[in-house]
């Protein structure tokens, strides 16, 4: 039996927050059992609904000389192949952290593992730009990263502005 | 020189809470469990509705009873909430806090010597306003026998032919507790059988984790009798904007105007076009928030049985109010040594009445991170205590 859908973003949304936190407490805050809360988030690893279990790391903090880019492709779709098959040309380079498909002025979005300027130079005139399909790239250099997935990168730790104690 | 305080000012208690601020002040560190606010920020459309009034220039001041097109936002909330019908022109007043609120509406009521009841554990400013307005403070003591719901027996003791009026507030500040229909409907019955006012400050009704809340005035024959506080810093986390609303019959709201007239002129312009974007687009951040405070609520719960702590099981607002008098010691006393031992700070129950005091009142307005870690500082400060008993 699966919970229903409201209970399952919940459990969804304290995992997205804290990749850590127990079954076993997510059971007490939603009022729910264990063992339920541990089948549905089994159930939701199988479904490939929660991919993985990853820490968040602000890797402009660890090097600096190296920097992340994020490429805008517009490609030209050949008979018999679509997005997907030219998707699969270029998520398989190791390079790529994400890829998108995306509405608008563009078609693709890669967003390229933190590298030098020069291998990231390499990487797109000699891989991607090579490609048959593709037509076009532009690429941008990240300056600076605020927010990474809900979280504030900057450091700015929120302070509780409250007073200590109120009525 | 002469002494040109105010005899009846002076009499007023200061609110219990100070004591335990200062010490809680000096202390780096401490977790405190002892806000009366939400933690979350105001969500941000609402915040920026009140940027984008300033940069449109509106500045000035509204009329008395605060803005028509936000009064007519405060009816139909009602309507929607409890289907109960107010004229947006006469029936509602904007107010600075559901605090101002409850002042002015004991202000427009209360002649010398007129007795108000009032339910206790609660807010810290009942007995204050009501003894400020002239009226005599009369205390009903609730317990945790009864959930700290008012029963109609208990109120029934406390009339005299001096009562004009009784004072509740549900869900409940500092207990958590909530009144369900059927507990309101003696209540009301008693007030209807011996002519009385009900002013009932309902600032967390949004925040009722078992059924719907209901107002008392939603009740056949006290629409009539009723004053209904409520205001926007609970439900949409604007506690600093300072926006609270009444409603009540057009014959005793005028007077209700009459005094924020001469006292307040009108409540502040920015925080009103504000909170007209939070009842007309807020609905999912209440909802959001309400979630959020529900899944703490058991947390601590959860904690407070596996520590072997007291507490019945409240369902509103954001309090918990756990029984302390295993260990002995008066609430303040009990506040007291957990901040020194553990840097955690609660507040003791007697801050909110006498009756209060072998309870204190802990709050779950804070980040599940800080709960976890002030939970085991009291499960460690309890397990001291239980040991140095034996």
């Amino acid at each position: 039996m699966t919970l229903d859908s409201q209970k399952r973003e919940r459990i969804l949304k304290y995992l997205e927050g804290d990749a850590h936190i127990t079954a076993d407490e997510i059971a007490v805050l939603l009022g729910l059992d264990k063992t339920d809360v541990e089948a549905e988030i089994k159930a939701m690893e199988e479904e490939k609904l929660i991919c993985g279990y990853h820490a968040l790391i602000n890797w402009e903090k660890a090097d600096n000389d190296k920097v992340s880019a994020m490429v805008e492709l517009t490609v030209n779709l050949h008979r018999s192949e679509g997005f997907d098959k030219v998707a699969e040309l270029i998520y398989h380079y190791p390079e790529v952290e994400s890829l998108y498909l995306v509405s608008g002025g563009y078609d693709f979005l890669v967003i390229l593992k933190k590298a030098s300027m020069r291998e990231i130079a390499n990487f797109v005139s000699t891989k991607l730009a090579t490609l048959d399909e593709v037509a076009t790239t532009a690429t941008h250099v990240l300056l600076s990263r605020y927010k990474e997935q809900g979280v504030d990168m900057v450091g700015h730790n929120k302070k509780d502005m409250r007073m200590v104690v109120t009525p | 020189m002469r002494d040109f305080i105010c005899d009846k000012v002076k009499e007023i208690k200061p609110s219990g809470i100070r004591k335990l601020f200062d010490i809680a002040n000096e202390i780096p560190d401490v977790i405190s469990l002892g806000v009366g606010e939400p933690d979350f920020d105001t969500p941000w459309h609402i915040r920026d509705e009140g940027i984008y009034s300033l940069t449109k220039g509106r500045t000035f001041y509204t009329s008395n009873a605060g803005l028509q097109e936000l009064r007519d936002e405060i009816t139909r909330y009602i309507k929607r909430k409890y289907d109960v019908e107010y004229d947006s022109k006469n029936e509602v007043i904007v107010t600075v806090g559901g605090s101002e609120a409850i002042d002015i509406a004991l202000r427009a009521i209360i002649n010398p010597g007129d007795e108000v009841i009032y339910a206790e554990p609660c807010f810290v400013s009942y007995e204050a306003c009501i003894k400020l307005a002239g009226g005599k403070a009369v205390s009903v003591p609730l317990s945790a026998e009864t959930e700290f719901r008012l029963t109609a027996e208990q109120l029934e003791a406390a009339i005299t032919d001096k009562t004009k009026a009784i004072m509740i507030s549900y869900p409940n500040n500092p207990t958590g507790a909530i009144m369900e229909k059927g507990d309101l409907e003696p209540i009301a019955e008693i007030a209807r059988k011996y002519d009385l006012l009900v002013i009932t400050d309902e600032i967390y009704s949004e925040l009722t984790y078992k059924g719907e809340h209901v107002t008392i005035a939603s009740l056949p024959g006290m629409k009539e009798r009723t004053i209904l506080i409520n205001g926007f810093s609970k439900a949409y986390a604007m506690t600093g904007w300072r926006m609270g609303y009444a409603l009540a019959p057009a014959e005793i709201l005028k007077y209700m105007v009459k005094i924020h007239q001469f006292g307040i002129m009108s409540a502040p312009t920015t925080s009103q076009y504000a909170a007209i974007e939070a009842l007309r687009n807020g609905a999912d951040d209440i909802e959001e928030m309400r979630m959020s405070y529900n899944e703490r609520r058991r947390f601590l719960m959860h904690s407070f049985r596996e520590m072997g702590l007291p507490c019945f099981e409240p369902y509103g607002a954001f309090y918990v109010f756990p029984d302390i008098s295993e260990f002995g010691m008066t609430s303040e006393e009990f506040s007291t040594a957990l901040l020194k031992a553990e840097k955690v700070a609660v507040v003791p129950g007697s801050a909110f009445g006498m009756c209060g005091d072998k309870h204190v009142r802990i709050s779950y307005a804070y980040s599940l991170d800080q709960l976890r870690e002030a939970m085991s500082r009291i499960a460690r400060f309890l397990k001291k205590l239980r040991a140095e008993k034996q």
